[in-house]
């Protein structure tokens, strides 16, 4: 029958025949609220005008939409892709037109917008073509999965957890025991009652299924309440001849947990933090179930639930087929909905449900139920009382957890003893908060303090990241420095060396022979540095080629802009620059015809360079960089009168230019001096400049906290004016850089004219905001 | 065996050293806000008096008796009690940083215990035999870690307790203390 | 000897203080030796518990070095990104009482921050990412500059380097995954005032 070779036995630590359930520990008995809504038989829920699809209706990561905006889509069709193993796919719910892909308001209790597919129906709900299967069972576990995964099944007993997933479990443990859960313990909901009583025959064919896909041959029980007798009986006429055992317990509140119902029906528990693969068993949902049979038996994705419309608010109360992405605004009109009598709107049971502001707000994969009570029906908490220590919390918890030491714990913010306490095991469910005399939200604080937790474990992740971060770039700094130093220390090295045989030269002037191996050490030296500092011929040519590129595109948004340019002297200038840029075009491309030619030359120039330093005393040379100096100074000096006749803006600049050269001649001229004075030669000063290697972290450390300490000790008013003032500051520097630019004629005029610009706007809103 | 049974039950419940006789409440009140520091000092404390009491004897028996310098009792047993202590915290601090840290000023502290001291006299006027000392000593230690760690748990609980605003903090601190002294007294016919 | 220190008691009771000083000198001179500590465990506790934004708002170039003058004696209410909670955690660890945040290191914002490069005003010149202190910032010389997301601190270093002024400090949206439940308001019946009660 199958093509995946089926174990015939597995040992199996339950008996066959569940003749005994177990009594859940804790629970409650709320007034069960069910009759209301089974009058009126299920019907289908009309098409509404627009469907709203959030892309994440699951636990694990959103859907990846596959249609764009003006997409037309058919029934069916999938619209969104899982993204990854917990995920699952989207499918239109009918023909239509994609209208937007935006954030929409979703059931979530955040009352938040998250991302959504809009559909805009057409009304002819065609449907695309699906592939049914025959036979499930000649079809491989691979398939299967696969086509549960397509269908984009979720568990729709409220949590989402995507169906697939569970249906090929990790576990080491073989799974033995498979639980359709048809419990629906919250009072209110009847939506997997009906449809145990309507789909029976599909509640049992989905549950030898998925059976069949866990391997192992599972024992199947379904487990009811037996507050509803229909169901039980349409689900033991129809599991009749197969070995599926229906197992109804007494009715209490919270049998449907996943662990309460393992519980009852094999006695086990299943350990803090583990999932029920562990102990080999498997739960579903009875709507699961039907949903991944008709996902493989008729290929049809999950696009429509059964939802209990229930309250006193509406004129009928009823279950209905539901197309996932209707608008619950939508629903409530067609069940005579009465906004003003409606106490408030709540997706889900009164126990675990959550309240919503928004109607928009769509019929997703895990709505069970819409609960739109009356004021009478639903009087709103009466305020919280103080704890009086009564302990019936403890007694009503499922999960044997103290929720009054959870409550203080929660209260005082104790993340370590909430933990030890186990809280992460509360299911949520509310019964403590149901039985509390005084009143007090327990759930709520639980729900507030899992959520702290979660996001200080989050924000502890994220800071051993940053540390782990922080000290690896210290070590690479402090290793990058070190090479630095090293490197210094080499190059002083050989500067000494030279030294000492240069002193070696000149005291053994006489001796020829030796001061011409000496000299031709250094000439080797030097052909080596030459070597090492001519790059690689056809990498200097792309350096230049590309040099080359730049200044061509550089030549025509200059003439672009002469074009558009009205005044005569700014054009005269852009020609001047114009023509430089193509001087030093041309000195580019007369490089590149040279290399490969001047390798040699850029040697032996290298050499004679070094012979001639080497044969010059140490007086010559410091006469030599003198005279450079003083040329330097010199064209400076000149191009300054020039600019303070002109009157333009960049005298200043070069009279700072002017004044470091006039000190460096002096410092020259005192140089020669020492050197004439000792006649000895003067070691560069090698001393390494331990403020250079302060990096900029550190300098933007130091101005920050100057900074938080000028605020600490500021009035508000005065804390504005700082802003105002540092924003300024930033402002006139920003608009100093933009001179430099524009005088270099740098290509980031425009972003640090832009910078200006943004800067001018801040400041001047801040100001508006300091005087209103 | 009896005589050593009741030295030891007599020194833990029924002359309970912090709340029948009053003794070293500086550190009950002091390190009892956690259960974890409480245990520390506890340890800690055990350690010293045990000790104390056991060299101060020797000091008492072996030298200052002999010379006839009675006397100088209370000043070398302070010199004593200080050279444990300073011995404990060297000690703590190389094997537990932390509890070092913890304990703070309060290891230190222990020096000026009253019930250190207080054992040693107490068991040169009982006469107290080498191992009478050691037993009551260590049962002194036992009943002052009791009560501490007790302690401390319920004020744990008290911390996030809805306790009036102005009894909060060390108000019912020493109100619980109180009453927990109450209940001790309910073992004086024990022995 | 024995007996002239017993009939000169003044002279015993010097000589037995001398004696126990000598003993006991001995013996923790011994244990000094012993049990000599090196380092301090207790740096990289503390470090833990500090919030690793690496901001320099406490006037040392990280957290680490923070956490070491912790331990070296500085005051521990020096960590406004932190904010009270690293405090009062600091103070649990330390034993201490839990002081305010001092607010001459700056101010505590509950908004959660990151940087953002506004990509088309970029220019390329590294300068934030000399800055950054958890390289959490991506490019090249004259190439655009990118932030990622999920390694920026919010530190704020970056904003004030950049020469185009071109990063801005974006609050982190909150999600509905991010979303967690708020506690239930404190007030319970009996604290609530008679004009509440009535309403």
């Amino acid at each position: 029958m199958t093509s995946t070779p089926k174990p015939i036995s597995t040992v199996s630590t339950i008996p066959r025949n569940i003749t005994k359930t177990w009594e859940l520990p804790g629970g409650v008995h709320p007034a069960e609220n069910k009759s209301q809504s089974l009058k009126l038989p299920l019907i289908n829920c009309p098409l509404a005008d627009e469907y709203i699809l959030p892309l994440n209706q699951h636990i694990g990561a959103p859907s990846l939409p596959l249609v764009r905006v003006g997409d037309r889509v058919k029934k069916y069709q999938r619209i969104a892709d899982a993204e990854g193993i917990f995920s699952a796919s989207l499918h239109a719910p009918t023909s239509g037109l994609i209208t937007a892909i935006e954030d929409r308001f979703i059931a979530h209790p955040s009352g938040l917008k998250a991302p959504c597919i809009v559909l805009q129906a057409d009304g002819n709900d065609e449907a695309c073509e699906l592939i049914a299967t025959e036979n499930p069972y000649s079809l491989d576990h691979p398939t299967l999965i696969e086509k549960i995964r397509g269908a984009g099944l979720v568990g729709m007993g409220g949590a989402g957890f995507p169906s697939a997933v569970k249906l090929n479990p990790k576990s080491s443990t073989p799974i033995h025991t498979l639980i359709i859960n048809g419990t629906e313990c919250e009072p209110y909901i009847t939506a997997d009652d009906i449809l145990m009583q309507t789909y029976a025959e599909e509640v049992i064919a989905g549950s030898q299924l998925l059976a069949h896909i866990l391997g192992h041959s599972p024992q199947v029980i379904i487990g009811v309440e037996d507050n509803k007798p229909e169901a039980i009986t349409a689900l033991k006429a129809a599991a009749q001849n197969t070995n599926i055992q229906i197992a109804s317990f007494p009715t209490k509140y919270p049998s449907g947990g996943e662990k309460q119902l393992i519980y009852i029906l094999t006695g086990q528990e299943v350990a803090s933090g583990q999932l029920p693969a562990a102990l080999g068993i498997v739960l579903h949902n009875v709507g699961t179930t039907v949903a991944a049979w008709r996902a493989v038996r008729y290929g049809e994705p999950l696009i429509e639930r059964i939802t209990t419309i229930v309250g006193q608010a509406l004129t009928t109360q009823r279950n209905m087929r539901v197309r996932i992405g209707t608008p619950i605004q939508h629903v409530l009109d067609h069940n005579g909905y009465n906004a003003r009598r409606n106490a408030s709107l709540i997706i889900g049971g009164p126990m675990m449900g959550f309240a919503i502001e928004q109607t928009s707000i769509p019929v997703v994969k895990t709505t069970n139920c819409l609960l739109v009570p009356s004021h009478a029906e639903m009087p709103p908490a009466p305020p919280a009382q103080a704890c009086i220590r009564c302990g019936h919390c403890a007694d009503a918890c499922p999960a044997g957890l103290l929720p009054q030491q959870l409550y203080w714990y929660a209260r005082a913010d104790d993340h370590s003893k909430l933990k030890s306490h186990n809280l992460f095991d509360c299911i949520e469910c509310g019964a403590c908060a149901y039985v509390c005399p005084s009143t007090i939200p327990l759930v709520q604080y639980y729900r507030s303090a899992k959520g702290d937790i979660r996001q200080a474990d989050l924000d502890k992740k994220k800071s051993d990241q940053a540390r782990e971060r922080f000290e690896r770039r210290q070590e690479r700094l402090a290793e990058e420095e070190a090479a630095k130093e090293a490197k210094r220390q080499e190059r002083k090295a050989v500067a000494e060396r030279n030294k000492a045989r240069l002193a070696d030269i000149n005291a053994e002037s006489t001796s020829n022979t030796a001061n011409s191996r000496i000299l031709n050490d250094l000439v080797a030296n030097a052909v080596d540095a030459a070597a090492k500092q001519t790059p690689n011929p056809a990498q200097e040519h792309a350096r230049l080629a590309r040099t080359l590129e730049s200044l061509n595109s550089r030549i025509a948004r200059l003439e672009g802009q002469i074009s558009s340019e009205q005044d005569e002297t700014r054009r005269e200038k852009f020609a001047a620059q114009i023509k430089q840029t193509q001087q030093s075009l041309n000195e580019t491309q007369t490089k590149i015809a040279a290399i490969g030619t001047n390798t040699s030359t850029v040697i032996e120039n290298q050499i004679s360079k070094v012979t001639e330093k080497l044969n010059a005393s140490p007086i010559d040379l410091a006469q030599k960089s003198l005279a450079t100096l003083q040329k330097r100074l010199a064209t400076a000096e000149e191009k300054w009168a020039e600019a303070k006749a002109e009157g333009k803006a960049t005298a200043d600049a070069l009279t700072q230019g002017v004044e470091k050269l006039k000190q460096k001649v002096i410092e020259a001229e005192q140089a020669l001096n020492a050197i004439q004075q000792s006649s000895a030669p003067q070691s560069p000063d090698q001393t390494v400049n331990a403020g250079t290697s302060n990096d900029a972290a550190n300098a933007a450390i130091e101005r920050a906290k100057q900074k938080a300490q000028a605020a600490a000790a500021m009035t508000p008013e005065q804390k504005q004016a700082a802003a105002i003032q540092s924003l300024e500051q930033r402002w006139l520097k920003a608009k100093e850089r933009l001179a430099k630019a524009q005088e270099d004629n740098d290509e980031n005029i425009e972003a640090f004219a832009a910078s200006v610009e943004k800067l001018e706007q801040k400041m001047l809103a801040l100001q508006a905001e300091g005087t209103s | 065996m009896t005589d050593f049974f009741v030295i030891f039950i007599g020194a833990v419940l029924v002359n309970n050293f912090v709340l029948v006789q009053f003794l070293g409440l500086c550190p009950f009140m002091g390190v009892s806000n956690k259960l974890e520091t409480a245990i520390g000092m506890a340890a800690a404390t055990t350690f010293v008096l045990t000790l104390a009491s056991i060299c101060s004897y020797m000091v008492h028996a072996w030298l200052l008796e002999p010379l006839g310098l009675g006397f100088l009792k209370t000043i070398s047993f302070i010199l004593v009690i200080a050279a444990v202590v300073q011995f404990a915290k060297m000690f703590i601090e190389k094997t537990s940083p932390l509890l070092y840290r913890v304990l703070g000023v309060f290891l230190p502290l222990i020096t000026t215990n009253c019930a250190v001291l207080g054992v040693a006299l107490q068991n040169t006027n009982k006469l107290h035999s080498f191992s009478q000392s050691a037993l009551y000593g260590f049962g002194a230690a036992i009943g002052f870690s009791l009560v501490l760690i007790l302690f401390s748990a319920m004020r744990e609980r008290l911390a996030v307790a809805d306790v009036p605003t102005h009894f909060k903090g060390a108000a019912i601190g020493m109100i619980t203390a109180g009453l927990m002294s109450l209940a001790f007294m309910g073992f004086a016919g024990l022995v | 000897m024995l007996v002239w220190l017993i009939n000169n008691p003044v002279w015993g009771a010097l000589a037995v203080m001398a004696l126990l000083s000598l003993v006991f000198g001995a013996v923790l001179g011994f244990a000094a030796v012993k049990y000599k500590v090196e380092g301090d465990p207790l740096v990289e506790q503390i470090d833990a518990l500090l919030p690793q934004t690496q901001c320099g708002q406490c006037g040392h170039p990280g957290c680490k070095p923070y956490a070491q003058a912790i331990v070296d004696g500085e005051a521990i209410n020096h960590c406004p990104p932190g904010g009270q909670s690293t405090i009062n955690a600091l103070a649990d660890l330390l034993g201490v009482e839990a002081p305010s945040l001092d607010a001459e290191h700056g101010e505590v914002t509950d908004i959660k921050k990151v940087a953002f490069i506004r990509e088309e005003d970029c220019i390329g010149c590294t300068k934030c990412i000399q800055a950054c202190p958890v390289d959490a910032i991506v490019g090249a010389q004259k190439k655009m500059h990118t932030i990622i997301e999920s390694e920026c601190t919010g530190c704020d270093l970056c904003v004030e380097p950049c020469p185009v002024d071109c990063i801005d400090m974006l609050p982190v949206t909150q999600g509905v995954q991010q979303w967690s439940w708020q506690k239930p308001s404190n007030i319970i019946a009996s604290d609530r005032t008679p004009a509440e009660a009535a309403a």
